[in-house]
């Protein structure tokens, strides 16, 4: 056993060197960078549309590329497409589980996946000959909850699951392409950086690690959050990561930079975050927590400079359109709204 | 104030179909109460909610108290057969309610967690060296002060400022505020004349200008005058075999390498020798990413070079006098009700699938090598 405590002494002298040169690269705040940018002022967002339809929980969304188009997942079994400007239903697909707790739109428009409890993931065509949403593939291997999915391509999806691991499927062959394990709890959210090249993952061991799809390995690991990070997302220049947790803060990491830059936190706030999302030019974070509200954050100055109240339950899933527009926010009084 | 109705076997009250909102105080109350019945009979997560509510709802804590006392007297005096039903329902509803953490719906809790959350771990000897490896890995790794990131991400945030929607107005007007979708046929994929807005996007980064199709056909305009199109061509042509089906994967190497890589190829790229050579020997096994060490290095020399020398040419300085700066709209509110009676659907988006399919048949077409021996025989012929 004198081996064990040996490695376990390594360890811990390790993880105090890394703390050690963090500190050492840490030669400014954010708050100094940001001293000379102009405020923001009060944000005010209205609501723009109301989606109706739905009949239980929304529990995720996913805009589109290019378009006005979105995909959102409720436990009433249901995949509806929007068109967002007229607020009609362009599919409504019927699942064959109705414990769905994702959704996600392919950049070329033509799939959507969904999976939940049923521990598949489920891929649709909605470019079928004879204009029919059919199921195309079923995805299954993992031994828990889908909680998130994610296209690369047509071609490929990366899913995170309640087993702790995030899989990268091949959807042609229905097969696990790779698997990235190393999370100790229950991975909740992810997501993919612009370029594809990487993706994040946060989940129930409040840590958050950045992923290389190609080599197939953790590059790194965040940590710092005090309880499980339900939310994740790229900054738009894909070198800073943002995470939501149920200790009801949200934190900017930095990829280059390999440590947290900022906590944007409020007294006031005291649900977790659920969801979170970023402007076009990520001055802007929205963050939508249980508390039914959205909170709008300005990410230079850790500032809350705006709410968006409308709901009349937790606000489960929210996202901002590819061309920055508008704001769609999804919850569990079974409303889309969107925002403006 | 909560009643009770003491008739066996009708406790509608909990039923979900009465849609009652769980209130925060509600739960206090349910919380205190089960305190009084049997103090620490709470689970560690309720004890977590209950701290909570105590901080939060401070203030009337005292009527929250009393609630509970009240119900915890008319509890007793009912017979045990309805305390018990009773006691489950209201049990079963707090647990749908306010699910324990960790889990996402009330059906996944107990037992089916893969990983306690109140146990101990164990780390095997092996994963010990794994975590020591991965943290050495961590120390070496090359870092950069949080002064140049806090930096770079003060410079994208200052770059887009004027092009996020949420804190500058775009033109003609924003269609979620006015119902005239304008601005988005103006900024659609392919069109001849593309807003200022758009190409002064274009500037900012070679990923945003080739992100943007219409970016990268001005760019492939320019390159056809410099004659140095292929490493753009070999570019979308690695991204294409890193996107596309497994089954075209074959062909899709072989003809890339006959293009661009083969010695005296029509279309040879410049790029260093070793990265020729790992290029080439991974192309007998050809996988989604053999091209990536040559994609990345042509990336860096269009980056570095030919994407400066584009927004200096000639090409992008027309481009840019001849790009749209639309009027902004000035809608009278009887305008915006009309506008909102013709609201559109748009395009459908299988048209729009269509049509780009349409214009990537043809752009293939275009560029397919000359077959010169067909070419001369048409013109023999001709004569």
């Amino acid at each position: 056993m004198g081996e064990m405590e040996e490695l376990r002494k390594e360890m811990e002298n390790l993880k105090d060197q890394i703390t050690a040169a963090r500190k050492t690269f840490q030669d400014s705040t954010l708050q100094e960078a940001a001293a000379g940018v102009t405020v923001v002022g009060r944000v005010q967002l209205k609501t723009r549309k109301t989606l109706r339809g739905h009949l239980a929980k929304i529990y995720a969304m996913h805009w589109g590329t290019d378009s006005t188009l979105c995909v959102s997942a409720s436990q009433d079994g249901k995949l509806i497409v929007w068109d967002t400007i007229t607020t009609n239903k362009v599919n409504a697909i019927p699942l064959k589980s109705s414990w769905v707790m994702t959704c996600a739109y392919a950049p070329s428009g033509n799939l959507v996946a969904c999976g939940g409890l049923d521990n598949m993931c489920s891929i649709y065509n909605l470019k079928g000959k004879d204009g029919n949403v059919k199921v195309m593939r079923e995805l299954a291997a993992h031994t828990g909850y889908l909680s998130c999915c994610r296209f690369l391509s047509d071609t490929e999806i990366i899913t995170s699951s309640g087993d702790c691991t995030c899989v990268l499927w091949d959807i042609e062959t229905g097969t696990q392409k790779t698997v990235f394990a190393g999370h100790q709890g229950d991975a909740m959210s992810l997501g993919v950086s612009p370029d594809f090249k990487f993706f994040i993952s946060g989940a129930c061991d409040f840590t958050a690690k950045l992923w290389d799809i190609r080599e197939a390995e953790c590059r790194q690991t965040f940590g710092g959050h005090e309880s499980d990070i339900n939310a994740i997302g790229f900054f738009p220049n894909g070198n800073a990561v943002i995470t939501g947790s149920d200790d009801a803060t949200c934190k900017l990491y930095d990829l280059r930079a390999d440590q947290e830059l900022l906590t944007y936190q409020d007294s006031s706030i005291m649900c977790g975050v659920t969801s979170l999302a970023p402007s076009k030019s990520g001055r802007l974070l929205l963050a939508g927590h249980d508390d039914f509200n959205v909170n709008i954050w300005d990410m230079l100055k850790a500032e809350r400079v705006g709410v968006l109240a409308g709901h009349d339950n937790r606000v489960s899933c929210i996202g901002v359109s590819t061309d920055g527009m508008a704001c769609c926010t999804g919850s569990w009084d079974s409303f889309l709204k969107i925002w403006n | 104030m909560l009643t009770f109705q003491s008739k066996p076997f009708q406790t509608p009250y909990f039923w979900p179909t009465q849609k009652w909102v769980a209130e925060d105080s509600d739960y206090a109350i349910y919380l205190a109460k089960r305190n009084i019945r049997k103090k620490g009979m709470l689970e560690p997560y309720e004890q977590a909610h209950y701290n909570h509510l105590h901080e939060w709802l401070n203030h009337k804590w005292d009527f929250i108290v009393m609630q509970a006392t009240e119900q915890y007297k008319a509890g007793k005096e009912r017979k045990k057969p309805d305390r018990v039903v009773f006691d489950c329902q209201e049990r079963a509803y707090w647990i749908v309610n306010k699910p324990p953490r960790r889990t996402h719906s009330a059906m996944d809790s107990g037992l089916e967690l893969l990983i306690d959350p109140n146990s101990d771990e164990k780390i095997p000897f092996d994963t010990y060296r794994r975590m020591n490896l991965f943290y050495q890995q961590a120390i070496m790794r090359s870092k950069v002060k949080s002064s140049v990131s806090l930096g770079a991400l003060n410079k994208y945030v200052a770059t887009y400022k004027n092009h996020d929607p949420f804190l500058a107005p775009c033109l003609p007007s924003n269609p979620w505020l006015t119902d005239n979708d304008t601005y988005w046929t103006l900024n659609m994929r392919q069109l001849e004349v593309p807003t200022k807005m758009r190409v002064e996007r274009w500037s900012f980064s070679l990923f945003e200008l080739l992100s943007d199709l219409r970016g990268r056909d001005d760019f492939k305009i320019f390159l056809k005058k410099e004659f140095s199109g292929e490493n753009l061509a070999f570019w979308e042509a690695a991204e294409e075999l890193k996107w596309g089906t497994a089954s075209s994967m074959t062909s899709k190497a072989e003809t890339i390498f006959k293009t661009f890589l083969a010695p005296g190829a029509p279309r040879w790229i410049n790029i260093d020798g070793r990265t020729m050579g790992l290029t080439v020997k991974g192309l007998d096994h050809p996988h989604r990413y053999v091209l990536e060490a040559a994609q990345t290095h042509v990336f860096l020399l269009m980056k570095k070079d030919t994407f400066f020398r584009y927004l200096k040419s000639p090409v992008y300085k027309e481009i840019q006098k001849k790009a749209l700066n639309p009027e902004p709209h000035n809608f009278s509110p009887g305008q915006l009700e009309q506008n909102a009676q013709n609201r559109s659907p748009g395009i459908h988006p299988l048209i729009l699938w269509q049509q780009d399919e349409a214009e990537k048949a043809k752009a293939a077409a275009a560029s397919a090598p000359v077959d010169v021996k067909a070419l001369m025989s048409k013109l023999d012929r001709k004569k």
